[in-house]
């Protein structure tokens, strides 16, 4: 970098550069589309169900959106970086299972259970990871199998131990309080309950923007994801990136898990199956390409709350429950082809 | 295969490569040398193992026998990372860019600038934006808009934006792996007038191509490559545009079927019709005068 200094003068604007607008600018965002159909459907569900209106339902929307929206900035991160993770629903209630089952038959501090769940989490997507850059064998694969394992074990080592269904009460365990309080507290301001797992969500985030956009590390998960061929032969060090993105995901898993355990005090064995394709529908949402390189975590975020918004809405609206998942499947096909529309419309224009 | 150029170390010098993959040799016993100021120019055809001595060279492979050196010390490259540690860049034919991201950020990735430290450590973007601009003006590439995703560029622009990439990063070898053959007659004289610029600069550069035009008026040395075997290894002084070109257009195959034909031809009529023939190529192929070249 021995030119830095000489070549790093301040270039005048080019003249043949048309000023783009603001709003060009903003609308070549990935999120742009999911932003946009947010505000369509809280408008809408805001016209059709007065109760959707109070500032109480909109706590409930967010809670709903955040235990979505934590594991689906991870799964973002993971798709941006060119791969799938179809265990991370399992992997929620197996670190869950983990902490209150080992805490329990140990007679533990709760925190033991914690960090092993989190080791476990880790763990498993580490290996997930592993496999997928040793191999070469499609993620889409891998975690399948890996899902399917975890699933079986969350219901065979559950039964085997409690002889039951669901993990143990642990409410009356030693730090009970202390861990309820950082992964499911609930806070009353003036009659509104705010959970903390809507403020984690919002900062995990943040921070996963930060990450994307501001560091050599979100610089290489656009590559990892973009071109990987690319990206290995300029000297980013693929297999680690994609390894951490697996890893990152286990850990949001882990604190999904955590906050399901802290607020409900136990698990059910059979609980997640199904929620990875939440996680990464989501993602789809929020604009995240399925071939990797192209997508964002606020997209990710928004795509969770448009999730809470239809779940809770439909309720609020009076309707039976059982469309809910029409309404997911429409929403997806439409947000994409929003996406679509929109990443041709800015490209044209560019 | 005189060293009459030779002075002083060379930046990079193979001595009797191989490289196996499985039961297919495809390459064996290949020597090469770069000099600093000089453009070493690799000639051959599809499957000639041109793409497998780059990926020696850059650290995506190793050889299975043979000595790589650099700067006269022995290495053995683990990874790309390595090699360019080294100073040893390549430029490869799909130019190893990430076409939906922003011009700047392919220009730094895998080497960003960043600023802060520790957890807060992040990329120094408005000066990666300028450098990316100043540094594409100073090769005479204008971009409008050094963030309109690389993929928006045109082949030649990309290929451009890939070698100032490798000159900016300090590189002593440069390695362009077919960097013309995409190119139209216009944009590859823009090619060729910067691996002209990177050679008066003092870098070592490996010139990849199956085109004897394009590799005459640039290189100092001609390596030229056949199944994976070296065919001839000429300074410039040593060889003509016209043997060059013939030997590339597989004027010694041709000549030597020719001979073949005309020992058989004493016997049968129709063969003797057709020896003649094949001489009248030969005498065509090696009497072909070059198009005249630009940018040298």
């Amino acid at each position: 970098m021995s030119q830095a200094a000489d070549t790093a003068a301040p270039s005048p604007p080019d003249e043949r550069l048309a000023r783009r607008s603001p709003l060009a600018r903003l609308l070549a965002r990935p999120e742009t589309g999911s932003l946009a159909g947010a505000v369509v459907i809280y408008v809408f569900f805001f016209a059709v169900a007065p109760p959707f209106r109070g500032l109480d339902a909109l706590a409930t929307i967010l809670y709903a959106s955040s235990t979505i929206g934590i594991p689906a900035v991870a799964v973002a991160l993971l798709m941006i970086g060119g791969e799938f993770d179809l265990s991370a629903g399992v992997a929620v209630t197996s670190s869950a299972l983990v902490a209150s089952m080992l805490s329990f038959q140990l007679t533990l501090n709760l925190w033991v259970g914690i960090a092993v769940g989190l080791l476990l989490a880790l763990g498993v997507g580490a290996l997930n990871g592993y496999l997928v850059m040793k191999t070469g064998i499609p993620s889409f694969l891998v975690t399948l199998a890996t899902f399917l394992m975890l699933q079986g074990l969350n219901l065979a080592i559950t039964k085997v131990i409690t002889g039951n269904v669901a993990s143990p009460d642990i409410a009356d365990m030693d730090g009970f309080g202390a861990a309820r309080k950082v992964f499911a507290a609930e806070w009353n301001l003036g009659g509104l309950s705010l959970r903390i797992s809507v403020v984690w969500w919002l900062l995990f985030t943040a921070i996963a923007t930060w990450v994307l956009l501001r560091t050599r590390v979100g610089n290489w998960i656009f590559a990892v994801g973009g071109a990987q061929s690319s990206a290995r032969a300029v000297g980013v060090p693929v297999r680690r990136v994609k390894i951490g993105l697996f890893m990152t995901v286990g850990f949001l898993a882990w604190f999904t898990g955590m906050n399901l355990l802290f607020s409900f005090t136990t698990v059910q064995s059979g609980e997640g199956v199904g929620n990875e394709f939440l996680y990464i529908i989501a993602a789809v949402i929020g604009g995240c390409l399925l071939t990797g390189g192209y997508g964002s975590a606020i997209g990710a975020a928004t795509g969770a709350f448009i999730f809470g918004m239809t779940t809770q809405g439909i309720v609020y609206a009076g309707w039976n429950a059982d469309w809910f998942k029409f309404f997911l499947g429409a929403m997806l096909l439409g947000a994409t082809l929003l996406n679509l529309w929109v990443r041709r419309r800015t490209e044209a224009a560019r | 295969m005189s060293d009459t150029m030779t002075t002083g170390t060379p930046l990079v010098r193979l001595t009797d490569c191989e490289k196996r993959y499985g039961t297919i040799i495809a390459l064996t016993g290949v020597s090469l040398e770069v000099h600093p100021g000089e453009v070493t120019c690799v000639l051959g055809d599809n499957g000639a193992g041109k793409s497998t001595l780059i990926k020696i060279i850059s650290g995506m492979h190793q050889a299975d026998a043979g000595t790589y050196e650099v700067a006269g010390e022995p290495v053995r490259f683990t990874s790309p990372r390595e090699a360019l540690e080294h100073g040893i860049a390549t430029v490869y034919q799909d130019l190893a860019v990430v076409p939906l991201m922003p011009v700047w950020r392919n220009f730094f990735l895998g080497s960003e600038v960043r600023k802060g430290a520790g957890p807060l450590s992040r990329l120094d973007i408005r000066f990666m934006r300028d450098t990316t601009r100043t540094e594409l003006r100073n090769m005479g590439i204008d971009l409008r808009d050094v963030d309109q995703p690389i993929g928006t560029l045109s082949g030649g622009e990309r290929q451009c934006v890939a070698i100032a990439r490798a000159v900016y990063f300090g590189a002593k070898v440069l390695i362009l792996d077919e960097p013309t053959a995409a190119l139209g007659v216009k944009q590859a004289g823009v090619v060729l007038r910067y691996i002209m610029r990177a050679r008066a600069r003092g870098l070592g550069v490996v010139f990849i191509t199956h085109n004897p035009h394009h590799a005459y008026p640039v290189g100092d040395r001609f390596l030229l490559l056949n199944r994976g075997r070296p065919l001839g290894a000429y300074t410039k002084d040593e060889i003509t545009r016209e043997r060059l070109t013939t030997l590339m257009a597989g004027g010694e195959e041709l000549e030597q079927l020719s001979h073949e034909l005309e020992g058989a031809a004493a016997a049968d009529a129709d063969l003797g019709r057709v020896a003649e023939e094949l001489e009248q190529d030969v005498a065509e192929l090696s009497g072909r005068t070059a198009p005249p070249e630009q940018g040298a």
